[in-house]
């Protein structure tokens, strides 16, 4: 027994386990913040004041809100089936944490105290295609939510949301294979590294991949089923969609969390792929620029999320399935064609 | 029985050999069809677990974007938009298939043995925290060796298969296309029937305000 406990290399997990706590909860404030910047903006843009009485500015709305799913009365309905409707939300909110060891905040900065340390749990030379792996099961969170509700809102939210999802995978995946092309390889920090000539501005957005970019934000937002691509749930539609069932309690906010946390993983992947992660100006002098860099292009996806919001009508149905085959699948698949051609004669 | 010296990544492939092969049983033991799926979702994710001890994420990482992150998503849309309810079964259409089963189980289970037994090759180096500085075409499971041996010494056999697969495609949707216009006309015809065959007390009265 003493020999496996010596064959762990204790410095190496407690080092892993305070990156992975402080992760964590980056992605527990996340939905927080968001929360309330959303109904905030929403407001601003519909000329409305929005959430102002908790708190000054109405701060503390989100921590009232998750109180009340805390100790609101948990109401499973009689016609579900009570194993997969409480099975759903768990299952929506573990492959979306987990994608939280490979976000690459930065490389090496030097911290007093603690000595030189990296800016991520862990990378791996697939770390690219996990994030993926990751997001694809996230749909069985939506999917187990809408079939377990027994509910025929739910179940039309679920079946729209399988439907949507796979669709827009495809060209999600092969958005980045142009990105992955140019970078030659898989590993999120050697492909923001990558992008770090041109005194930090050889982003692949400006670099051989603008195409790609705009494909892979456009199936990214249709990936988390948000506006103009929230059939999964369309309110005027399907009620609530796959959540109709779920009444305001814990399960609801598992849910609700998985969708933020999946939206804080497109905005950093899309950050690190295409706009050169913590890469910048004055990056190589001052390290921790890097951070405030990064914190500010995944903020700037985050905004465009509500931006979109406020601005955008949803898309009906048959369009949606029309844009996702017709359109953007092709448009990637050339995409790629012209990343191959240009990495042939480039290098 | 007990080895003395029980490594750290002994413990997590039994744990999780274990819980695969629950997971296993657990598919043919449901009746209830989606009970099923999500429980080959489980074997299958446990299954990439196994490879990411065996030092090979490339594999691992495909195996549940391809199966349990495609694959199975179609299964479960399947017996959701089909609502299979938990007792249809149709076993006794395939009743012969049992008595396949155990030739079947045996061929695999002596497969297995042939294969320790006999096949004797020395793995290819593994990139680990020991040997870092191999070069990765030439490591076990990398994603530089997969695609080396697909478009060198296997190109013939990956082409083949996708031509296959495309031909499955086009198959597939020239079966629904031509299914699709037949059975709307009979639909057709049938709600023409329908209304033919109406009586006055069938139909619905307008109550309220005039």
């Amino acid at each position: 027994m003493s020999e496996l406990i010596n064959s762990i290399d204790t410095h190496f997990i407690i080092e892993a386990l305070i990156k992975i706590v402080i992760v964590f909860v980056i992605g527990l404030l996340s939905p927080l913040s968001m929360n309330w910047i959303e109904r905030r903006m929403l407001a601003l843009i519909q000329n409305r004041l929005g959430p102002n009485r908790v708190g000054p500015f109405g701060l503390f709305q989100s921590i009232a809100d998750g109180i009340k799913f805390l100790f609101k009365e948990d109401i499973v309905p009689l016609a579900a089936n009570r194993w997969l409707y409480t099975l759903a939300p768990v299952v929506a909110v573990i492959p979306a944490f987990m994608v939280g060891i490979v976000y690459p905040f930065g490389e090496k900065i030097n911290l007093p105290y603690i000595g030189e340390t990296t800016l991520y749990v862990t990378r791996f030379n697939v770390a690219l295609l996990y994030v993926l792996a990751m997001t694809s099961l996230a749909i069985y969170g939506i999917v187990l939510a809408g079939w377990g509700s027994n509910s025929k809102y739910s179940l039309l939210g679920g079946l729209r949301s399988s439907a949507q999802m796979i669709s827009y995978e495809l060209s999600l995946s092969l958005a980045l294979i142009g990105a992955i092309l140019q970078a030659g390889s898989l590993d999120l920090v050697n492909i923001v590294n990558q992008q770090s000539g041109w005194w930090g501005m050889k982003w692949f957005i400006f670099f051989f991949q603008p195409l790609g970019f705009l494909i892979y934000l456009i199936s990214a937002i249709a990936e988390t089923n948000r506006v103009p691509f929230d059939l999964p749930e369309a309110e005027t539609e399907l009620v609530g969609g796959f959540h109709t069932e779920y009444s305001s309690s814990l399960k609801f906010a598992m849910l609700f969390m998985a969708e933020y946390v999946n939206m804080l993983t497109v905005s950093i992947l899309a950050t690190v792929v295409f706009l050169g992660g913590w890469n910048g100006p004055l990056v190589k002098d001052y390290p921790l620029l890097g951070l405030l860099y990064f914190f500010l292009k995944v903020g700037f996806f985050m905004f465009l999320y509500i931006w979109l919001r406020g601005t955008l009508p949803r898309f009906r149905y048959d369009q949606l399935m029309d844009f996702g085959w017709k359109v953007l699948l092709p448009l990637a698949l050339l995409n790629i064609v012209i990343s191959a051609v240009i990495g042939v004669l480039a290098y | 029985m007990i080895p003395e010296t029980i490594s750290f990544a002994q413990i997590l492939f039994l744990g999780l050999a274990a819980l695969a092969v629950v997971a296993a049983f657990n598919i043919i033991l449901q009746r209830n069809p989606i009970y099923s799926a999500l429980s080959l979702i489980v074997t299958l994710c446990v299954t990439a677990a196994l490879f990411l001890l065996l030092s090979a994420p490339f594999i691992a990482v495909l195996q549940i974007i391809v199966y349990a992150g495609a694959i199975m998503v179609l299964f479960v849309f399947v017996i959701m938009l089909l609502n299979v309810r938990g007792e249809e079964s149709r076993t006794d259409r395939q009743r012969y298939l049992k008595w396949l089963a155990p030739p079947l189980f045996l061929a695999l289970v002596g497969e297995v043995f042939l294969v320790i037994r006999y096949v004797q090759s020395t793995p290819p180096p593994i990139i680990s925290a020991n040997n870092p500085d191999i070069n990765p075409a030439q490591s076990l499971g990398s994603a530089e060796s997969i695609a080396n041996s697909l478009f060198t010494k296997y190109v013939l056999p990956f082409e083949m298969t996708s031509v296959l697969i495309l031909m499955a495609i086009v198959g597939a949707m020239l079966l629904a296309r031509r299914g699709s216009k037949e059975e709307i006309e009979r639909i057709e015809q049938a709600l023409a029937a329908d209304q033919v065959e109406l009586e006055e007390a069938d139909r619905m009265d307008l109550v309220g305000k005039e």
